[in-house]
């Protein structure tokens, strides 16, 4: 793995203040009904990403994950005035305005996805795992989930073969404690996500997914294992999600004070706090980045409203490789 | 006569059936302490208690199957899919077991459930989340496929579903839980397989069913002020189908406009086709038209998604059309 410095931690306060605002101003153009459908923000999850993609070998490797999904693509190396255009369901956006929030797509950058059916990425990521072996090429894929797709058969299913086959892929679940409104204590006789590894006997642990350096750490001693051939490993990720599962959510099932005391441990403080204790940046510089961040933000407003919105024919080209598909008509 | 939210209806039916049978349980992702993810079940955890209200973790498969085997021993069990998109992960369930158990077991088994949840599109949700499955259901052999269109004709009819003792797939649709309607005061029932006629006219016959039919109302009060008086069909249940009902208004009209919000191929729309034109030939003045989505996953942009889904114009355009009025 790349050493830490003081660069990496002033690029993951750059990336991850710029995840946060950028889904900042996602919820805020929801209210305007610029972006439509379901939302579901990464607020608070920042560094199980920054740490993650510290580890990743961003020439070769692969990610996938579920519909909190607008960060990822970008810390793999998306443009993010496409991502938040395809969220205006714009022409200019990654999958051209058919996918929307749920499904950010980028086969440029090897992120696969942007998945809406809890827990139907997790084959796929083992596949996309199976495809690099069977090729011989010494790529690995993050798999990652929320808490609540670990109740799913898929899971199980696929750590199995997965085991089975020593496939090249880390499974890891953002447990940021709850299944839209279920708490991961209301899923399960046990709240160990991580031992559900135990009885494929995959190398598994918990991970503080509020530290990004953890994260890094960990996920590198998995993806060294996957690269060698060992096989997989199963991540229990501990983080916090700050807003509701989607804009709709009114979060009954937690008070203010559960979240407020959540984000006592805010990444994105935390690696400032680093930053400073360290000397590594003044305020001015940090600062100088709060603004380029918020410069970002706008750039990315500013195109996606800019931007035209797909010619209908599109719906229709992308559905079969097959040019002249024979569609029905379905209105005069 | 009352004035409630659809998805007061849903939660009346449940809750009056649960008063009224001791083995009627409510099981699904967020039904009891979130009070259901469309709050179609709010208050039932407090009055029926854990026991009878079940939160499920994210694992359909797993209760839906659970929920048949309790079936096969005595339960009546209500099983919500917070969208049915999602009860694909338990389809296995409902196709191979739910439908198959009685007739397999030489009748000995019966399984009285119900599998309820929104069907169909609910505004910019793309391609997983908009999908319409009454003729996948209706497919099925065994199976029953309900799909009411307001709230009086949802707390009749969910009653009747679970009073009934084979599987139903009860679908209703995000976009309708809060449309208000008048509701009969104290208990009704309003039986399975019997169409109901929701505007009278001689001119043309409109078949649909579910929340797309508000697109042929108002497409009919735009051609009424032009003089053309269309029949509304609202099939209520969509298997078994009531062909009685559709071929008599065909028999009186001589025209039919098909509206379904359903892929275009091989839905129940073409199951009409068939039998109107097996049946009622000689009664028809035109070709028969069915208005469908788009022949394709659901886009999310909003100008591709209002292409793909028919709507009151198109339903204008076809009736001009199988009145040769164009």
């Amino acid at each position: 793995m790349k050493k830490i410095t003081k660069q990496t931690y002033l690029k993951w306060y750059e990336d991850m203040l710029f995840w946060r605002k950028f889904e900042d101003k996602l919820a805020q153009v929801y209210i305007n009904q610029k972006v439509r459908g379901f939302l579901h923000l990464y607020n608070g999850q920042e560094a199980v990403l920054a740490g993650s993609l510290h580890a990743m070998d961003l020439t070769k490797d692969k990610m996938i994950t579920a519909y909190r999904n607008h960060p990822q693509p970008i810390g793999m190396g998306v443009d993010p005035k496409r991502v938040m255009a395809e969220l205006y369901g714009k022409g200019t956006g990654t999958s051209q305005g058919l996918g929307g929030s749920m499904h950010i797509f980028s086969k440029e950058h090897r992120f696969y996805g942007g998945h809406g059916i809890v827990g139907g990425q997790i084959p796929l990521g083992a596949g996309l795992a199976f495809a690099d072996k069977y090729k011989g090429n010494d790529a690995v894929t993050l798999t990652f989930m929320g808490d609540g797709a670990t109740r799913q058969g898929s899971l199980h299913e696929t750590f199995n073969l997965a085991m089975l086959w020593k496939l090249p892929v880390v499974f890891c679940v953002e447990n940021n404690g709850y299944a839209m409104g279920t708490s991961v204590a209301r899923t399960a006789n046990h709240t160990e996500i991580w031992k559900l590894g135990l009885g494929y006997e995959m190398p598994c642990r918990p991970v503080d997914g509020m530290k990004p350096e953890v994260v890094a750490k960990e996920m590198d001693e998995a993806i060294t294992r996957a690269r060698k051939g060992e096989g997989p490993t199963f991540l229990e990720i501990r983080t916090y999600r700050y807003r509701g599962h989607s804009m709709s959510d009114a979060q009954h099932y937690r008070t203010k004070e559960e979240v407020a005391k959540m984000q006592e441990q805010d990444p994105i403080s935390y690696v400032l706090h680093n930053i400073y204790e360290n000397k590594w940046a003044t305020e001015k510089e940090i600062e100088a980045i709060d603004n380029k961040v918020k410069e970002m933000v706008s750039e990315c407003e500013k195109f996606a409203e800019d931007s035209p919105y797909p010619e209908k024919n599109v719906m229709y080209d992308t559905v079969y490789e097959q040019e002249d598909y024979p569609f029905l008509p379905h209105k005069l | 006569m009352k004035t409630i939210q659809f998805r007061e209806a849903v939660c009346e039916a449940m809750t009056e059936e649960m008063r009224r049978d001791e083995s009627i349980y409510l099981m699904g992702e967020e039904v009891a302490e979130y009070n259901g993810a469309y709050k179609a079940s709010k208050g039932m955890l407090d009055e029926f208690g854990a026991k009878r209200v079940i939160d499920t973790p994210i694992s359909e498969l797993g209760f839906a199957g659970i929920a048949v085997g309790s079936a096969m021993n005595g339960n009546r069990p209500i099983v919500e899919f917070m969208t049915f998109n999602f009860s694909l992960v338990g389809i296995d369930q409902i196709i191979n077991n739910a439908a198959k158990i009685r007739q397999m077991s030489g009748g000995q088994f019966n399984c009285p459930i119900v599998f309820r949840g929104p069907t169909a599109s609910a505004g910019q949700l793309a391609a997983t989340h908009s999908q319409a499955f009454e003729s996948w259901y209706a497919n099925c052999p065994g199976l029953k496929v309900v799909v009411p269109s307001n709230p009086a004709d949802a707390k009749g009819l969910l009653k009747s579903a679970i009073r009934d003792d084979d599987p139903v797939i009860f679908m209703e649709s995000e976009q309708m839980y809060g449309d208000k309607g008048e509701v009969p005061e104290g208990e009704y029932l309003i039986p399975l397989g019997v169409a109901e006629i929701k505007r009278e006219g001689k001119d043309v016959t409109i078949v649909s069913f579910g929340k797309i039919i508000k697109e042929a109302y108002a497409a009919a009060e735009t051609l009424a002020k032009e003089g053309i008086e269309c029949e509304i069909i609202d099939l209520r249940t969509v298997r078994p189908m009531d062909h009685k009902s559709i071929l008599n208004s065909v028999k009186k009209t001589n025209r039919l406009v098909i509206l379904e919000e359903a892929w275009p191929f091989g839905n129940v729309a073409t199951e009409i086709t068939y039998q109107v034109q097996s049946q009622a030939f000689d009664y028809l003045d035109a070709p028969i038209i069915k208005l469908n989505t788009a022949d394709t996953p659901a886009p999310y942009s909003p100008v591709l998604l209002e292409e793909w889904l028919p709507n009151q114009n198109d339903v204008v355009k076809a009736v001009k059309k199988v009145l040769y009025k164009e």
